[in-house]
C-alpha cells in the first residue's frame, strides 16, 4: 500500500486545485493528494473562455445576482447555494487576482467587468478571451508552493473505497506504468468535471467523461438533476469548437440550406438590418438550439458528413470587421478547422456544453455518502438549476472548491483511519482490471459502442424529449452495456495503454448515460434546458423538485425527488423580451476588452 | 489533393521491443482533418494500440506536441492536406525520454516549472479587503504575452541546448519565470534570479530562436531568456563595481 493521505482529491482541473489549496492553507498539516488522469494543467478548465461572475459594481448588487441566477435557472436552483454562491463570488475571484490571474483592467488599473448573456448588469470578470486558461494556470502555479500538496499525475482512479459506509480512498492506475494501488484517504473530493463526451456533439474535451460521476453513482451516491443538459446553438460539428455569441451580436446570420434566416419563423422576431438584442440571432440559447431542430425536422439543414447542420454566415461583415471584433472567431475557424469565416460560410449546430447535474451535494460539498465530497461541474449543489447562465460556472467551481476543501479539513479532523478492508478490495479490483486487461478476443470494438451510445443520447435524450424516445434510450442503452461485457481491447501492455483507459471511460459514461435518460423520463415537464414535447410546460406542483437517481444492486436506477430549496424568490416565469434585456452586448468576447467603464464600486468583502 | 494519406507513425513498446520503428496507416485526409484527427482514426478504426496524448483539440490543453515530419507541431493545428500527397511522418517530441509510441516523459519539466517559484512572491501580502492590486493594461502588457506559455513543450524539443544538456532549465520555464518577474504585483525577481543562475546553461543559448519559432502561442521565450541575460550581467555588473551598501 502507498502512502495514507488525509484528503485525496480526484481531478486536477479549477475545483481540484481550488480545494487542493484551500486546505493547504487551512491546515498544513494534512497531507493532501491531487489524482487526475493529465496532468492538471491539461483539464478542461483551460478552454473556458468568456468570463467569471461577481458582484462588483457599484450599481449591482448581490440580490440582482442571485435572481438573474435563480431565474434564469428556472426556479430548480436552490436560493440558500445561489446566495452563498453569490457573496462569495466576488472574493474568489480577488483572491486570484492575488495570486497572480491576468484579469483584464480598467485604464486606472482596477479589474475590468463586462457584460455577458443572462446576466443583466455587468459583472463578469474576464481575463481576455482566455478566462479559464489563466485561471488554471495560476491556480496550478500557486499549488506548486505547497509542499503538502502530493501530486499523482496521469493516474486514472477506476473505483472508490467504501467500507462500513465511508469512503476510505481510491484505487487508481498509474497510466504510465499500469501499476494498481489503493490510495487511502479520510477524504475524497471528486472534482473530474462533466460528462459530454456522452452526447456526439459537444464543447467538451476528450476527457469529459462523467469518471467522478460515475464513481459516486457506483459507491451508492445520488446524481441530481441529471436531466438538464446545456446546448450551446453554434459549435463546430466535427471538431466540437465553441464560436461565441459574439459572432452573432456583431451581425453574423443563421441560415438554412437554403441561405434562408429560418429564426424568422420560431416567435424571435423579424431580421432587422442591424442586430437587436433579445431577437433573431440574438434570442435566447436554448430557443436558437430548439430552432435547430425544427429546421432539421423539416428538411431544411444541410447534410454534411458530420450530421446536419446550419450555417453562420459572416461573410457580410467583411474581413476589416471580422478581423477587428472578432479577431478569436476567426483564428479558430482557420487554425482547427481550415475554414475562413471572411470568404466562407461556418457549419454549426447545437452542441452539449454543460452538466447542471451531478454529484448530490450539499451546500458545503458534502455528499450523503461519509467522507465523499465534490465540486464543480462534477457536482450538482444546485446553484444553476435547470439552466446555468453563462460566467457562473468558473465563480463556482471557486467558491464550492474552497467550500468542499474546507468541509473536508474538518471531517478528515474526526474521520477514522482508512479501514482494513481496504487490502481485500484492492486484490479484488486488481483481479477485475488485469483480467480485464489480459483478455483479448472480445468482439465489440469501444469506439463503435461510444458512437451507438452517443447517438442514442443525441436520438433520445437530446434537445427535444419525448416518453418514447427516452424509453427507447433506456432499451438501446441496456443493449450497449450488455455488448460492452465483450468488449474488445487489443493492447494488452501495462505502459501507457489509452486503450484501457478508453474502455474504462466507455464504462463510466454508460452509467452516466442511463442516469441521464431514467431521470429525463420520469420529470414529466419542461423547465429549463429539459424539453418534453409530450409535456411543453414547466409543472411546478409535481416537479419543482430536484431528481436523485441511485443506482440499484441490478444496475438499474430509481429516481426519487427533493424539494427545492426556496428563500427569498418564489416561482415565477423566465422572461424574454425588452424587460429582461441586459445592459449592453450579450456575450463574451464582443469589444474590445478595454472599452468597458464599469461604474464605480464598492470592493468586496 | 488526395483522398487519403499515408501517416508514418514510430512505435515504441518498452515490453516488446528496444528501439521504435515505423508504421504506416492510410487514413482520410479532408479539408478539416489535422494529424490528430488522423490519429484518432487510426486508434478508433484501425489499431487500439497507438499511444498518444490528446484533450482539448482546440490548441489550448498543451498535450498533442509531437514531430510532425521532423518539426515540433500541435498535432491538432496541424492539417494533413498542408502535407499532401505524404506520407506524414509522426514522431514523439524530440529531447526527451520517450514512453510508448509518441508519449513523452514531463518529469523533468514539472520539476523545473516548480524550480522557478511560478507564483506571486511578496514581502507583505495585502489583504483581501484592501481588494485588488492594481494594475494598469500596460503593467498587463509587460508581462501578458510570457503568461500565454500552456506548457506543450515544443519549445524544449526545439532547443539546441536542452537537447545537449538536460540539466539547463528551457524556454518554458524561463518565460514562466519572466511572467512573475515581470508582474507589477510580483517581488520574486531576485530570488528566481539566483535559482536561474545557478546553472550556466542559459549562457549557451544563442540567438537562434528556435524556441520563439515554433512556439504556437507566440511566447516568445528567446526574449524572456535574453532579457534575462542581459538582467543578470547588469546585476553582475552592480555587484563587482558598487560597494556591497549599494546594491
Amino acid at each position: 500500500m502507498t502512502t495514507s493521505f488525509d484528503i485525496v482529491l480526484v481531478g486536477g482541473g479549477g475545483a481540484g486545485l481550488r480545494a487542493a489549496i484551500a486546505i493547504a492553507e487551512a491546515a498544513p498539516a494534512l497531507r493532501v493528494a491531487v489524482v487526475s488522469k493529465v496532468y492538471p494543467m491539461r483539464s478542461h478548465t483551460v478552454s473556458a473562455e468568456g468570463g467569471a461572475a461577481g458582484v462588483i459594481a457599484s450599481d449591482d448588487s448581490h440580490d440582482e445576482h442571485c435572481y438573474d441566477t435563480i431565474s434564469g435557472g428556472d426556479w430548480l436552483a436552490d436560493q440558500d447555494a445561489v446566495e452563498a454562491f453569490v457573496r462569495e463570488a466576488p472574493q474568489e475571484l480577488l483572491r486570484l487576482e492575488h495570486w497572480g490571474c491576468p484579469w483584464s483592467r480598467e485604464p486606472d488599473g482596477r479589474i475590468a467587468v463586462r457584460p455577458f448573456g443572462g446576466m443583466k448588469k455587468m459583472r463578469t470578470w474576464f481575463a481576455a478571451d482566455k478566462t479559464g486558461f489563466h485561471m488554471l494556470h495560476t491556480l496550478f502555479q500557486t499549488s506548486l508552493k505547497y509542499s503538502s500538496v502530493v501530486r499523482y499525475d496521469e493516474w486514472f482512479v477506476t473505483k472508490l473505497l467504501v467500507d462500513d459506509g465511508r469512503v476510505h480512498g481510491v484505487i487508481a492506475i498509474e497510466i504510465a506504468t499500469g501499476r494498481i494501488e489503493v490510495i487511502p484517504a479520510r477524504a475524497v473530493i471528486l472534482c473530474t468535471g462533466g460528462c459530454g463526451k456522452v452526447f456526439p456533439f459537444t464543447t467538451n474535451a476528450a476527457i469529459k467523461t462523467g469518471d467522478g460521476m460515475a464513481l459516486a453513482y457506483r459507491a451508492g451516491a445520488p446524481l441530481k438533476d441529471m436531466e438538464f443538459v446545456q446546448y450551446h446553438p453554434t459549435g463546430l460539428p466535427f471538431t466540437g469548437i465553441l464560436i461565441t455569441e459574439a459572432a452573432r451580436a456583431e451581425g453574423g446570420y443563421l441560415i438554412n440550406k437554403d441561405g434562408y434566416r429560418y429564426l424568422q419563423d420560431y416567435a424571435l422576431g423579424k431580421p432587422q438590418p442591424k442586430p437587436v438584442l433579445r431577437t433573431m440571432e440574438l434570442g435566447p440559447r436554448d430557443r436558437l438550439s430548439q430552432a435547430f431542430v425544427k429546421e432539421l425536422e423539416k428538411g431544411r439543414t444541410t447534410d454534411t458528413e458530420y450530421g446536419p447542420v446550419v450555417h453562420l454566415d459572416l461573410r457580410h461583415l467583411g474581413a476589416a470587421l471580422i478581423n477587428r471584433q472578432l479577431p478569436f472567431v476567426r483564428e479558430l475557424c482557420l487554425k482547427y478547422q481550415n475554414i475562413d469565416p471572411v470568404t466562407q460560410l461556418i457549419p454549426v449546430r447545437p452542441v452539449v456544453h454543460y452538466m447542471m447535474g451531478g454529484v448530490h451535494t450539499d451546500i458545503d460539498g458534502a455528499t450523503p455518502l461519509a467522507g465523499l465530497y465534490a465540486a464543480g461541474e462534477v457536482a450538482c449543489v444546485s446553484i444553476n438549476g435547470a439552466n446555468r447562465l453563462g460566467s457562473n460556472s468558473l465563480p463556482e467551481l471557486l467558491v464550492f472548491g474552497a467550500r468542499a476543501g474546507r468541509a473536508a479539513v474538518e471531517y478528515a479532523a474526526t474521520a477514522p483511519e482508512p479501514g482494513r478492508h481496504a487490502a481485500a478490495q484492492l486484490k479484488d479490483e486488481q483481479r477485475r482490471l488485469e483480467t480485464e486487461r489480459v483478455q483479448p478476443g472480445g468482439r465489440e470494438r469501444i469506439a463503435d459502442l461510444r458512437q451507438e451510445m452517443q447517438a442514442a443520447m443525441e436520438t433520445s435524450a437530446g434537445i427535444y424529449r419525448t416518453g418514447a424516445s427516452l424509453g427507447r434510450g433506456i432499451d438501446a442503452l441496456r443493449g450497449l452495456q450488455t455488448r460492452a461485457l465483450d468488449l474488445r481491447v487489443e493492447d494488452q501492455s501495462r505502459t501507457f495503454n489509452t486503450e484501457r483507459i478508453a474502455a474504462l471511460e466507455l464504462s463510466f459514461m454508460l452509467d452516466i448515460a442511463q442516469a441521464i435518460v431514467a431521470s429525463a423520463l420520469q420529470r414529466q415537464e419542461s423547465r429549463g434546458a429539459h424539453q418534453r414535447t409530450d409535456f411543453p410546460h414547466r409543472d411546478d406542483d409535481r416537479f419543482l423538485a430536484h431528481s436523485l437517481a441511485e443506482r440499484l444492486p441490478d444496475g438499474e436506477c430509481r429516481v426519487r425527488y427533493l424539494p427545492v430549496t426556496v428563500t427569498r424568490w418564489p416561482p415565477a416565469e423566465r422572461v424574454y423580451g425588452e424587460a429582461s434585456a441586459p445592459q449592453g452586448l450579450a456575450d463574451q468576447g464582443m469589444k474590445d476588452e478595454r472599452s468597458h467603464h464599469a461604474s464605480r464600486r464598492t470592493v468586496p468583502s | 489533393m488526395s483522398a487519403h494519406i499515408t501517416l508514418r507513425v514510430a512505435r515504441y513498446r518498452p515490453e516488446e521491443e528496444s528501439e521504435s520503428r515505423f508504421e504506416d496507416y492510410e487514413v482520410p485526409c479532408p479539408s478539416d482533418w489535422v494529424v490528430l484527427d488522423g490519429l484518432n482514426h487510426v486508434k478508433d478504426q484501425v489499431d487500439g494500440t497507438l499511444s498518444y496524448r490528446w484533450s482539448c483539440r482546440m490548441g489550448i490543453c498543451g498535450s498533442c506536441g509531437m514531430l510532425v515530419n521532423g518539426e515540433p507541431k500541435l498535432t491538432c493545428a496541424t492539417f494533413l492536406a498542408d502535407y499532401a500527397p505524404g506520407p506524414v511522418r509522426v514522431e514523439p517530441l524530440r529531447n526527451f525520454p520517450v514512453i510508448r509510441d509518441l508519449v513523452v516523459e514531463l518529469g523533468d519539466f514539472m520539476s523545473k516549472l516548480t524550480r522557478v517559484k511560478p507564483w506571486i512572491v511578496r514581502q507583505v501580502e495585502k489583504p483581501l479587503s484592501e481588494g485588488e492590486y492594481r494594475q494598469t493594461p500596460d503593467e498587463l502588457d509587460d508581462y501578458k504575452s510570457f503568461s500565454m506559455c500552456i506548457n506543450c513543450m515544443l519549445c524544449y524539443s526545439a532547443c539546441p541546448i536542452y537537447g545537449l544538456d538536460p540539466h539547463f532549465i528551457g524556454p518554458a520555464a524561463i518565460a514562466i519565470a519572466q511572467r512573475y518577474n515581470l508582474d507589477s504585483r510580483d517581488e520574486g525577481a531576485t530570488e528566481r534570479m539566483r535559482i536561474l543562475s545557478e546553472h550556466d546553461g542559459i549562457w549557451g543559448c544563442t540567438f537562434v530562436g528556435e524556441c520563439t519559432k515554433v512556439c504556437p502561442k507566440h511566447v516568445d521565450p528567446a526574449a524572456a531568456i535574453q532579457r534575462y541575460k542581459l538582467q543578470s550581467a547588469l546585476d553582475w555588473v552592480k555587484g563587482v563595481v558598487l560597494p556591497r551598501a549599494a546594491q
